[in-house]
């Protein structure tokens, strides 16, 4: 099973508006991804509390259609 | 074993070790590369903690992701408390991170 970069980013900005998010494919099979995700949202949130935010924005896909997502989570520059 | 002795036995375990490592395979034979970056990260440190290979129980395995609220495994616990899985581990031990937190809990590490 495998996910499209762009159905992670559309997943991710569905959840988190206003996320800016850069997605690498990092084997080509579509099961290794490695996304870095900037939102204002994440403000005060501490890293676990922030790639929870974008766990559940992926809908339970991460762990089952998506098996490897290596996440950076932080916040705006100047936030 | 239905979901509460699942998570009776996960806060058991978090409770009884300072530092446990729900994880697949075992340290000396983790079965994924996410479960051996965080077993290396906590044997560079020279910290003490349990392993505990969740590939032996599908209840535990799904237990964990419930109880932590994170999808997938390793998941990290130091004194009880779910510090992340492997990105966040591998980013607090290469920022120095890891070893502060350890130091703040009072857990000892060779490192």
């Amino acid at each position: 099973m495998a996910m499209e970069s762009s159905e992670i980013e559309h997943l991710i900005k569905q959840a988190i508006p206003d996320a800016r998010v850069t997605i690498e494919d990092l084997r080509g099979d579509g099961d290794h991804y490695s996304a870095y995700v900037i939102s204002a949202e994440f403000e005060g949130k501490s890293r676990v509390q922030q790639h929870q935010m974008v766990y559940r924005a992926l809908q339970g896909k991460m762990g089952t259609a998506l098996h490897a997502l290596a996440l950076q989570t932080g916040v705006p520059e100047g936030a | 074993m239905d979901e509460n002795a699942t998570f009776a036995q996960i806060r058991r375990e978090i409770e009884d070790n300072p530092v446990v490592l729900f994880m697949k395979g075992t340290p000396v034979f983790p079965q994924c590369g996410f479960s051996a970056a965080v077993v290396h990260a906590l044997s560079q440190l020279g910290v003490k903690f349990k392993g505990i290979d969740v590939l032996v129980d599908p209840s535990l395995r799904d237990g964990v992701k419930q109880f932590s609220q994170w999808p997938t495994v390793p998941q990290l616990y130091v004194k009880g408390e779910f510090v992340g899985g492997c990105d966040i581990v591998r980013e607090m031990y290469e920022s120095g991170e890891l070893k502060t937190m350890l130091e703040e809990k009072g857990v000892e590490y060779a490192g």
